[in-house]
C-alpha cells in the first residue's frame, strides 16, 4: 500500500514538479498514471521507492515513511523500472544482468538460475540469455530491464512507459502479463501515453497535469471525459470517440473496451431488426 | 553533481552578462593571478569580499552558493591537509600560523571557484564559442569545446538517473570494504560511458546530415563587439593588476593571524 500525503517537490534547478499531491494506492490496485510531457509522472513514481524524498508532505510504503528507509530497502517491495533501459544495463549477458538485482537482495545461489529462467520465459527473452544486452534492439532492452526487476518478485511493480517501442504482439503479452500479476493480488502501477493500451487494460487512471492530479477514477470514466482529457493533452480512445459520435442512437458514452462496444452495437442492431 | 549544477548558465539580464566574453575572461584571469600572487590571509579575504559585489551584480548568488556547497568537501580537504601538514612539521603543535595558512589556502580555493563561477554563470556557451572563433581558433576546436561545456550538465543529470536506477535494483554504494566500494561504481560507470559514446556517435551523424563543415568560411548571425563598457572594465582590470603587482613587490602586507581557539 502506498500513501502519498500532501507531497510537494521542487528540483534543485528550481522547477516545481509536484504540487500538493495526495493519493492512496491500496494493495492489489491496478493503476495507470497518464498526463502530458513534463506533468510530473516520473517524478511522482520516483517518490514511491524513495529515490526522491518529499520537500513537504509524506510518502508511506506499507506504513513506512520513505524518508526513514533506504532506496535499496524499499525497492525490495517496490520494484521500479525506469523509462530508459540504457540507464541500467551494464552486464556482459542478459543472464548476469538479471542476477545483479537478485544478488543485491541476497537470494540464495541455487535459487538465482531458477528465477532468471522464470523472468526470461515470462518476457519472451529466453533466446537472448547469453547475449549482451547492448546488442539487443530498443524494445528488447526495455523488456530486459523489466525482467531484471520482475526477477525478485516485488509486491508492487512500478513501470515507466512499458509500451514504448513494443510491437503489437509484445503489447498484448504485456497486457496479459499485467492482468496476471493483478489477479495474483500484486499491485501494478504504470506510466503511459498509450490510451489504447490503457483502454484495453481498463485500470484505475490517475490523470496528472502540471504537477497536480487532475482526476482520479476508473479508466472508463476518465478516458471518456472530453474536458479533463483534452486539458491533459490526451486523445480519447477510438472506441470512446466512436460512442461520443453515436450518442444520438441512445447509446451510452462511457465505453472504452471492444467487448462492451460489441455487445452494445449487437443489441442496437437486434433492436433495429437487422439479421 | 551539485558542483556542476552550480555552473549551469541561465539567461539573466545584468551588467555582467552584457559584457563581452573576452572581457569577462580577462576579469577572471586577473582574479586568478591575484589569488596566486598572495598567500596572506588579509589579502585573500579582501579579494573574496571584492568578488561579492560582482556576484550580486550578476544576480547569480543562488547558483554560486550552491556550487560552493557542492565544493565543500574539497574545501575541507584543502583545509585539513594543510592543517595536518602544518601541525606535523611543527612538532605536533597547533600554531596560529598553520591555522591561518590553512584558512588562507581554503579561501584561495573559494576565490578561484568564485571567479570560475562568475565567468561560466554569466557567459552562454554560444558566446563562449563565438569568442573563441573570433580569436581565430579553428572552428572544429571551438565546436568541440562548446559542445563539451554544454554536455557537462546533461552528463551530470544522466549520472544521477543511472545511480537512481541501480539503487532501485538494490545497489548500495556505501556498503562494503574499500575495494567493494570501488567495484560498486562499475554498474554506474558502464551505462554512463556507453551512453556518452552512443550519444557522441549520434551527434556526429546528425551533424553530418546537416552538412557540418561543408563550407570552409563561416559567418555568424551575431558578431561580438568590444563596447565602451568593455574598454572601461579592461582598463580598470589592468590598473588593479598593476597595483597588486606593485603592492606585492614593494609594500609589506600586515600580518593578520587567527588565534587558536581555546579548547
Ligand atoms: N533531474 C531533473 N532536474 C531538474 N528538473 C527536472 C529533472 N527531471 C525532471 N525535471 C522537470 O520536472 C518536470 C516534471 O518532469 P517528469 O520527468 O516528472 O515529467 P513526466 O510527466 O515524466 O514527462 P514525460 O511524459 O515526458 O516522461 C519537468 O518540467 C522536467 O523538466
Ligand atoms: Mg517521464
Amino acid at each position: 500500500m502506498i500513501e502519498v500525503e500532501k507531497l510537494s517537490f521542487t528540483y534543485p534547478a528550481g522547477i516545481e514538479a509536484l504540487k500538493d499531491i495526495s493519493v492512496t494506492i491500496p494493495e492489489g490496485d491496478f493503476v495507470a498514471i497518464m498526463g502530458e510531457n513534463g506533468a510530473g509522472k516520473t517524478t511522482l513514481i520516483k517518490h514511491f521507492n524513495g529515490i526522491l524524498k518529499p520537500d513537504t508532505g509524506r510518502v508511506y510504503v506499507d506504513g513506512i515513511d520513505t524518508k526513514k528507509a533506504s532506496v535499496a530497502e524499499l525497492s525490495r517491495t517496490i520494484g521500479l523500472v525506469f523509462q530508459n533501459p540504457d540507464h541500467q544495463l551494464f552486464s556482459e549477458t542478459v543472464e548476469e544482468e538479471i542476477a545483479f538485482g537478485l544478488k543485491n537482495f541476497g537470494f540464495q545461489e541455487e535459487e538465482i538460475p531458477k528465477r532468471i529462467d522464470w523472468a526470461l520465459n515470462l518476457l519472451n527473452l529466453m533466446q537472448y540469455r547469453k547475449t549482451s544486452p547492448f546488442l539487443l534492439s530498443g524494445g528488447e532492452r526495455k523488456r530486459v530491464a523489466l525482467a531484471t526487476v520482475l526477477a525478485w518478485n516485488p509486491k508492487t511493480l512500478v513501470i515507466d512507459e512499458p509500451t514504448i517501442g513494443q510491437d503489437y504482439r509484445q503489447k498484448e503479452r504485456l497486457r496479459h502479463f499485467f492482468n496476471e500479476l493483478h489477479d495474483q493480488g500484486r499491485t501494478v502501477i504504470f506510466v503511459t501515453h498509450d490510451v489504447e493500451f490503457v483502454a484495453d487494460c481498463n485500470p484505475r487512471v490517475l490523470l496528472m497535469y502540471k504537477g497536480q492530479i487532475l482526476s482520479d477514477g476508473p479508466a472508463k470514466q476518465i478516458l471518456t471525459n472530453h474536458e479533463v482529457t483534452s486539458k491533459a493533452s490526451i486523445l480519447l480512445p477510438q472506441i470512446a470517440q466512436l460512442f461520443h459520435q453515436l450518442e444520438d442512437f441512445g447509446l451510452p458514452k462511457e465505453v472504452i473496451t471492444i467487448q462492451e462496444a460489441k455487445g452494445l452495437i449487437e443489441d442496437l442492431l437486434k433492436r433495429c431488426d437487422v439479421p | 553533481m551539485k558542483v556542476f549544477e552550480g555552473l549551469q548558465f541561465r539567461h539573466v539580464s545584468s551588467p555582467i552578462h552584457r559584457l563581452d566574453p573576452r572581457t569577462k575572461f580577462i576579469i577572471s584571469c586577473v582574479i586568478f593571478a591575484q589569488a596566486f600572487l598572495f598567500t596572506e590571509f588579509l589579502y585573500l579575504i579582501l579579494l573574496f569580499l571584492a568578488q561579492l559585489p560582482l556576484v550580486i551584480l550578476a544576480r547569480i548568488q543562488r547558483q554560486w552558493t550552491r556550487s560552493l556547497r557542492g565544493g565543500l568537501m574539497l574545501i575541507f580537504l584543502i583545509f585539513f591537509t594543510n592543517l595536518i601538514v602544518g601541525v606535523v612539521s611543527n612538532d605536533f603543535q597547533l600554531t596560529s600560523e598553520s591555522l591561518t595558512y590553512s584558512t588562507s589556502m581554503s579561501l584561495r580555493f573559494v576565490v578561484l571557484m568564485t571567479s570560475f563561477s562568475i565567468f561560466f554563470l554569466t557567459t552562454s556557451p554560444d558566446d563562449l564559442g563565438l569568442a573563441l572563433e573570433q580569436s581565430h581558433i579553428p572552428y572544429e576546436f571551438c565546436f568541440a569545446f562548446t559542445t563539451a561545456v554544454r554536455f557537462v550538465p546533461v552528463l551530470a543529470r544522466e549520472a544521477q538517473t543511472i545511480m537512481d536506477a541501480q539503487k532501485s535494483r538494490g545497489l548500495e554504494l556505501e556498503k562494503g570494504g574499500f575495494m567493494k566500494r570501488i567495484r560498486n561504481y562499475i554498474p554506474i560507470l558502464i551505462p554512463l560511458i556507453v551512453s556518452a559514446i552512443r550519444r557522441s556517435l549520434e551527434l556526429a551523424e546528425a551533424m553530418e546530415t546537416r552538412a557540418f563543415g561543408a563550407k570552409k568560411q563561416r559567418t555568424s548571425l551575431h558578431a561580438l563587439k568590444i563596447e565602451r563598457r568593455d574598454i572601461i572594465t579592461l582598463v580598470l582590470c589592468f590598473i588593479i593588476l598593476a597595483l597588486t603587482i606593485y603592492t606585492r613587490i614593494y609594500i609589506p602586507i600586515p600580518d593578520v593571524s587567527i588565534p587558536i581557539p581555546p579548547i
